[in-house]
């Protein structure tokens, strides 16, 4: 039975992927005075399984170059090599250009292998240059033998093991394992272990091409007949043929990210899935029971067995949602990198640090943050931090400070860019939007001018610099937050920093809501913008300029009736009779007048735009355990048709 | 019954691959992901031939070997350890450890089957 090697091309990716990013980790993280050792094995260790694996599906181009890695590597972590900040930087680069043939591998596009070859040329020459001096340790090393130039070179042809074609030698490579025999000869290089694999045909040859061995000789080995397997090396010869052919089209354009749509998952949250749903099975055979059962007592153990399904399927539904879930530093682990090479590039010196990178997200929102993540923490580099020689002037440490943090805040994450820079200028700021035409009134407040700056065309062509400015402006990484249900706010201290705070959805898939009747409608208000639910007394309410205010809390709330802005008839239009939910948007704070409660529920979202169209004030819609359709509210766009002067005059 | 084999390695894809092509010729597989975690395995199992990788984090292939050979139940038992360097040094110490035998990384499905079938005879 043959075994379809590529079934595990996907889990490969994933692995290798993960080694690359633990790599560049731990070279950013390297002491080049006393770099760790523990390091330096991990370090090593994620090139060795990114070449062996590479070797076993057949992925050549990353297996040459994790090769010569793997060598300078192994002299680094023996002493052999100095590491200097050139050589890190060289590994650095190298990660890189491993992404990249990952990702080309990954998306089925030729690999550049000139590329390969050069990077692998720098390497030898880096080893190269530096071993000469270490020549001399290494010979007297107990096994610097073993290293001697022909070992060596059977060593790279190990790998291209797949791609073996014709010759006698393949005889020996398809044996690819053998048995250390009793009589071993004292000289390992030259034992003879594979032979029992095929008497007749093995000639003599040195064992690095034999592939396995027994340290004793088995009883009944030599009369097994060697399997050659035909079938791998037809579709190797072919892998092989098309890497071959691929020098010549060096310039093909590359994809920049392949989405990856595989989870690996924690085996913990898989056996508690499976767990569960045998608890639901054994609910349902529970069920099963009941329905065949005329008894009176039958309705008391229906109603047990319909609470089990329900504890069930909740939970089912949790550990389901919870295998979308990863920590949030799997987008935080990119940036010291890139904060690393960017402050060197604009001679700044800038600190980052991390916080609550364990704290989990759901994937798809994860892939859709790297963007405006990376294009604030450019824009706080570039714009936020001083020079240093301007920092020390104004008295802050030389060094500047860029925190990444994320937390939960119950339905969601709060993420954090902080930086401890020079702040937003609110005078320049200004001027930009009155030369854009953005339409600025005069006593604008401080959060309504940071705000400007993501205003389409605010960008301006003199802003424009190699770092930030790639054509993407503000307004798209606010364009990117909103279309995951996310929010973007700013503080900003002259001479302190800027902070910028997103806040987005644990998960799109699942919200918390109450469900609500206006007339004969149902409606589902996100949980995480109620702050409560009172029947105003007519004491509690106000009409000023003809806006029903609500006084509560000792503040007034402007009233905004749901069934006059969705235009439902029969619904209770006195608030004294109707039920009035307060709620936080991102912007104001408001009352919604609703006739009555329904209840608490989860509710999976669907989206209204993809099955009918957009509607103002939805954010989706779901579907009800009767079957109706109820539409979510979006507390945001609501948000937008509260006037709030009536509020604001009575405040003053 | 069908025979007991352990696999160790740390890589996902290719335990993934050992582990798929060994059940597909009927054995029955249990996976660790580093030596540690194998020689757990080992103090409430028994197995009939044990498959290790040789570099890994927490406990390396050699250490495994080593401490298997110490316990009772494991004198005997098949181990290969699985390695990409053909370097005699790492056969050495395979060797010295008490291992079986070694293979080589890269190999195919069909030489891993190879391998096995005539450990297990």
């Amino acid at each position: 039975m043959s075994i379809d090697i590529e079934q595990f091309h996907q889990v490969f990716f994933d692995e290798s992927e993960e080694h690359l990013d633990t790599m560049e980790q731990l070279l950013m993280e390297i002491d080049l005075e006393s770099p760790d050792t523990e390091s330096l094995n991990s370090i090593f260790r994620a090139a060795h399984s990114i070449k062996g694996g590479s070797g076993i599906f057949g992925f050549d181009g990353l297996g040459g170059l994790t090769h010569v890695m793997e060598n300078l590597l192994d002299k680094a972590r023996n002493g052999q090599q100095v590491l200097t900040a050139e050589i890190i930087n060289q590994l650095l680069s190298t990660t890189d250009l491993l992404k990249n043939i990952l990702n080309d591998y990954r998306s089925g596009q030729p690999i550049n292998q000139k590329e390969i070859d050069q990077a692998i040329n720098l390497l030898e020459e880096t080893i190269d240059a530096d071993s000469a001096s270490s020549e001399l340790e290494v010979n007297n090393d107990g096994f610097g033998f073993f290293d001697s130039p022909t070992t060596s070179g059977q060593h790279t042809e190990a790998f291209g093991f797949f791609d073996g074609t014709d010759s006698a030698k393949e005889t020996n490579d398809s044996a690819g394992f053998g048995f250390f025999d009793a009589e071993e000869k004292a000289e390992p290089v030259k034992d003879n272990g594979f032979g029992f694999f095929d008497t007749e045909t093995v000639k003599p040859a040195p064992s690095e091409d034999a592939g396995f061995g027994f340290f004793d000789e088995p009883t009944d080995t030599a009369k097994t007949p060697r399997q050659p397997s035909p079938q791998q090396k037809v579709d190797t010869n072919n892998k092989q043929a098309r890497s071959a052919s691929t020098p010549a089209a060096t310039q093909v354009k590359k994809p920049t990210t392949v989405e990856n749509k595989s989870i690996r998952v924690d085996t913990a949250k898989v056996d508690l899935l499976v767990n569960l749903i045998g608890e639901l099975v054994i609910t349902q055979s529970m069920l099963n029971v009941l329905g065949n059962s005329e008894t009176p007592l039958a309705k008391d153990k229906l109603e047990q067995g319909l609470l089990e399904l329900e504890r069930n399927t909740r939970e089912l539904q949790e550990a389901v949602m919870s295998m979308r879930m990863l920590p949030i530093s799997f987008v935080f682990n990119r940036f010291p990198r890139l904060v690393r090479d960017l402050a060197d590039k604009l001679g700044k010196k800038v600190e980052l640090k991390i916080e609550g990178g364990n704290t989990e997200i759901d994937k798809g929102l994860i892939e859709k943050l790297v963007d405006p993540l990376t294009h604030l923490v450019r824009n706080s580099i570039d714009h936020g931090i001083e020079m240093p020689d301007t920092r020390t002037a104004n008295e802050k440490s030389e060094s500047g400070v860029i925190t990444l943090a994320a937390s939960q805040r119950g339905g969601n994450i709060v993420i954090s860019i902080i930086d401890d820079g020079a702040g937003l200028n609110k005078s320049k700021i200004l001027d930009k939007a009155r030369q854009n035409n953005i339409p600025v009134s005069d006593n604008i407040s401080d959060e309504e001018v940071w705000q400007l700056i993501f205003a389409p065309g605010f960008s301006t062509a003199e802003e424009v610099t190699d770092i930030s400015g790639r054509g993407v402006g503000m307004d798209v990484v606010r364009r990117n937050i909103e279309s995951i249900g996310g929010r973007i706010s700013i503080e900003s201290t002259p001479g302190l920093g800027t902070n910028f705070n997103i806040s987005v959805p644990l998960t799109l898939a699942i919200v918390d809501g109450m469900c609500v009747a206006s007339g004969d409608q149902v409606f589902v208000v996100p949980l995480v913008a109620i702050i409560e639910s009172i029947q105003p007394s007519q004491e509690q309410l106000r009409i000023i300029s003809n806006e029903p205010l609500l006084w509560v809390r000792d503040k007034y709330w402007p009233i905004l009736n749901l069934s006059k802005r969705m235009d439902i008839d029969g619904a209770i239009q006195s608030p004294t009779e109707a039920i009035i939910i307060l709620i936080e948007s991102s912007k104001k704070r408001f009352g919604l007048m609703v006739d009555r409660l329904l209840g608490q529920q989860q509710v999976v979202i669907k989206s209204l735009e993809q099955h009918y169209k957009r509607v103002p004030g939805a954010a989706g819609a779901t579907i009800m355990g009767d079957g109706h359709v109820a539409i979510i509210l979006d507390v945001e766009s609501l948000a937008d048709d509260v006037s709030t002067e009536a509020t604001e005059k009575k405040h003053e | 019954m069908s025979k007991k084999i352990l696999i160790v390695d740390d890589s996902p894809s290719i335990r993934q691959m050992v582990e798929v092509t060994l059940r597909s010729a009927n054995y029955d597989i249990t996976a660790a992901e580093d030596g540690k975690k194998a020689l757990d395995i080992c103090q409430d199992n028994t197995f009939d031939f044990v498959l290790t990788d040789v570099n890994m984090p927490n406990m390396d292939g050699i250490t495994l070997v080593k401490s298997l050979r110490a316990m009772a139940a494991f004198s005997k038992t098949p181990i290969i350890v699985l390695t990409t360097e053909a370097g005699a040094d790492i056969k050495g110490q395979g060797k010295a450890a008490g291992a079986t035998g070694w293979m080589v990384k890269p190999f195919d499905p069909t030489r891993l089957l190879q391998l096995v079938a005539q450990v297990l005879g």
